[in-house]
């Protein structure tokens, strides 16, 4: 409780905020809307906590969204592919993703930043290149197989919960249990925080970090799919782009340290949720360009980084 | 000339100096001894401007030092030589000699100073080699030299060695030893850690003693024998501190046949442990003893051999064949600093407590109770992290982790590096229980009388290989240093 405080006064404070100055802010459509994309992006901040409490990054998270993005619509609607067999595949190709990213860093010893930063690139590219660089979409077919991220649960007549907030919630708790329920959630937090000492203690650090890898790639695959399902649409040279850092960010902003061996998954979707609420706030303030969002974004980013810091450093000294 | 007084460090957990006062007159050769945390390294860092002193001040030659940074504490004429030497390997011995001093012209370094300015420096401390060599080519003696002089181009008055033999051969010793005396006779001061106590004797002209913090005694020229300065050190007589039981030694449970270590795959080494039985590793510092515990614990895997007939690859691996290994660097190798007392102690043998790899919390509360008790962890709660306890305690919850799995072999590296005396005698005793009890203990240690209090045998390395076996009856610190020094 006391690691999210911080985030979770900040949400607070930043809905309540938004609520008072935007006229439509609490309409049960934007915040349907809302949930939605806390949901997308959500998913993806949780796959790369995983990472982050190893220590390590993920920086192919976009391009991998991107790819699955593309590469679903592509095996359906052009290769005739059944919708079941397209998604198996999209995993199967990020484990892939997962897989090989964690042999290069666990074993070629590479660091991740520059093993994810190749993957990016690469991935990207050879979607762009698959598929001719033409903008994907499943038309107006597959409405079934679609709400899987427009549908929701009907709460009112007017407002539901968004299918992918559903998928969150299942998704957040399998982490949550992984994460603090199991052994290999305990060494992933011991190996984050001293790699060397998890290893002289008999634990297989080299497969638990493949392992987080493997978590992020799938977890944005998955995000990708729900991206694309929402929105019907994917050009390949720029679905997904940034993507990752905005997971990088929810994740930071929810608690996870990117010197690794910290993080929780409710601050996480906080951070995630805080994000989004910031995206809307600059649209519903008139006198905050709406192209300035990156800035506002990178502000409270940094502003809550130091708070963090401080607030630890006085921690410490008062020990 | 140079005066601390009433230095006081506190580190989180530990009061590292309480309140201690140092005198030192130029031309003197003074030495520290004490036990390993006894205070003496945190005096020197503070001196020379390392670390900052809680409380305290000190003063040279009647005027308050500025010890705020090591520049600073250098400008003034301190200097401090580390025991792990600070030099850049991959840079000439001149550059060295100058780092962060560089003489200049225009902005420009002037190569030519440099060159002419270390030739000088590198004669006064009978050093003959090229200037522009890199230093990493040199051995450890001679880049010790290479330090002296770098102290004596910053125009020190005072040298402070931290430990400057502990990885030299005797015959650097003795030029060592040589330039120590050149340089009182210059009238430059030099203090002189050392846990060698023949050197000691041989060089200072005065001893002061530190335990646990604080200056227990000082020791003049006629007063400088052996048994007094141990008294002082340890706070009573050595027999106590070693209570050691005759033990029944059983079968063979460590075995180690042809193990070539990554450091050095030339040299095959072979080692037993019997059941009951506690073997001392001796040897210099660098002389790859630690690179045997940590293959045959398939840390840093063995290049060949065996050990129970099979080679560990990884700490896994050892840790099926019954290992169990406490790394010398507790803080970077055997503990995670964040992680509260109650998960470290559980960090080894959560798989075998787990059902269904889902964590088995009362197990964890249960053993973590278990251990701090018998193994007497000081601890505000299972709850505080590993990072908040002294080095003592810190000791006894890597030695809990392992425990935990019932090990019948047990490697210690440096088992009391950075322990209080008290916490030490705890150790000890622990390891003499484990043996009586059936274990085999083997164990690294530079403390010369650690190894001869505990051991039923020891095993003495230079450079990478095994130079002789003593027995229980023939040790003495003079034959361990034959076989450890002998060339």
């Amino acid at each position: 409780m006391k690691q999210i405080l911080g985030i979770l006064i900040t949400l607070v404070a930043v809905y309540i905020f938004t609520a008072v100055i935007g006229d439509n802010f609490l309409s049960a459509y934007n915040q349907e809307q809302l949930m939605k994309r806390t949901a997308l992006y959500g998913l993806l901040a949780i796959g790369v906590s995983f990472v982050i409490i190893t220590g390590g990054i993920d920086l192919s998270i976009g391009s991998v969204v991107c790819l699955v993005g593309c590469g679903v619509p592509w095996l359906i609607v052009d290769h005739q592919w059944s919708p079941t067999m397209a998604v198996l595949a999209a995993l199967g190709v990020a484990v892939l993703i997962g897989l090989c990213h964690g042999f290069l860093i666990t074993k070629v010893k590479l660091q991740p930043f520059v093993v994810t930063l190749c993957g990016l690139l690469i991935y990207r590219g050879a979607t762009r290149g698959l598929v001719d660089d033409r903008t994907l979409g499943l038309g107006s077919g597959f409405l079934e197989f679609r709400k899987m991220a427009t549908g929701k649960i009907e709460l009112t007549e007017k407002f539901g919960i968004p299918m992918p907030f559903v998928f969150l919630v299942i998704v957040g708790l399998l982490a949550w249990v992984f994460l603090r329920k199991t052994i290999w959630g305990r060494y992933l937090f011991a190996l984050g925080n001293n790699e060397e000492a998890a290893r002289l203690s008999g634990i297989n650090t080299d497969r638990m970090v493949t392992l987080s890898y493997v978590i992020c790639s799938v977890l944005a695959a998955f995000g990708g799919l729900l991206f694309l399902l929402d929105g019907n649409t994917a050009q390949p040279n720029d679905f997904g782009n940034f993507y990752e850092l905005y997971a990088i960010a929810a994740a930071v902003l929810g608690g996870c340290s990117l010197r690794g061996g910290s993080g929780t998954v409710l601050g996480v979707i906080i951070g995630a949720a805080v994000m989004q609420i910031l995206k809307n706030m600059i649209i519903l303030i008139d006198w905050l360009k709406s192209n300035m969002e990156f800035f506002v974004v990178g502000v409270v980013l940094l502003v809550a980084v130091i708070a963090d810091e401080l607030v630890k450093r006085r921690v410490r000294r008062q020990k | 000339m140079l005066i601390a007084r009433g230095v006081t460090k506190r580190f989180p957990g530990v009061v590292a100096l309480k309140g201690v006062d140092l005198a030192i007159a130029p031309g003197e050769v003074v030495s520290l001894i004490g036990e390993n945390g006894a205070g003496k390294s945190t005096l020197m860092k503070i001196l020379a401007g390392v670390q900052k002193p809680d409380e305290g001040e000190v003063t040279m030659a009647g005027r308050t030092l500025d010890v705020s940074s090591v520049a600073a504490a250098q400008a003034q004429g301190i200097s401090l030589i580390h025991q792990e030497l600070n030099l850049a390997e991959n840079l000439s011995v001149a550059a060295n000699i100058f780092l962060g001093r560089e003489p200049q012209r225009f902005g420009f370094l002037d190569q030519k100073m440099i060159r002419t300015e270390a030739l000088r420096y590198l004669a006064k401390v009978g050093l003959e080699v090229d200037p522009e060599l890199p230093l990493g080519h040199l051995s450890l003696g001679k880049q010790q030299l290479v330090e002296i002089a770098k102290a004596l181009s910053t125009r020190a008055k005072v040298i402070i060695m931290d430990e400057p033999t502990s990885s030299l051969s005797q015959g650097e010793v003795e030029t060592l030893f040589r330039v120590i005396r050149d340089l009182k006779d210059e009238g430059v001061s030099v203090i002189y850690i050392s846990h060698r106590l023949v050197e000691v004797m041989a060089l200072s002209d005065r001893v002061v003693v530190f335990r646990d913090g604080e200056n227990v005694g000082e020791l003049g020229p006629d007063e400088m024998r052996h048994d007094a300065m141990v008294r002082l050190m340890v706070g009573r007589d050595v027999s106590q501190l070693y209570q050691r039981t005759e033990h029944e030694l059983g079968e063979v449970v460590l075995s180690v046949e042809g193990l070539r270590t990554k450091a050095n795959p030339d040299v095959e080494i072979g080692l037993q442990v019997r059941a009951g039985e506690i073997v001392g590793i001796a040897g210099l510092v660098g002389a790859g003893r630690s690179e045997v515990l940590e293959a045959i614990f398939g840390m840093t895997p063995a290049v060949a051999g065996k050990v129970q007939g099979v080679r560990p690859k990884s700490p896994c691996d050892a840790m099926a064949l019954g290992l169990a290994f406490v790394p010398e660097d507790r803080k970077k190798k055997g503990l995670i600093l964040d992680m509260t007392v109650e998960e470290n102690t559980n960090l080894a043998s959560l798989r075998s407590d787990a059902r269904g790899g889902f964590l088995n919390r009362e197990k964890e509360r249960n053993l973590c109770r278990e251990m701090t008790e018998s193994l007497a962890i000081k601890t505000p709660g299972p709850w505080q992290k590993a990072r908040f306890l002294s080095g003592g305690n810190q000791q006894k919850i890597v030695l809990a982790k392992w425990l935990a799995l019932s090990p019948k072999i047990l490697l210690l590296d440096e088992p009391t590096r950075g322990v209080d005396i008290g916490s030490k005698e705890e150790i000890y005793q622990l390891m003499e229980k484990f043996a009586s009890e059936g274990m085999a203990v083997l164990f690294v240690s530079s403390e010369l009388d650690e190894v001869m209090g505990m051991a039923d045998r020891v095993l003495v390395m230079r450079e990478g290989r095994m130079t002789g076996e003593l027995k229980r009856g023939e040790f003495s610190e003079e034959a361990i240093m034959n076989l450890a020094t002998q060339s």
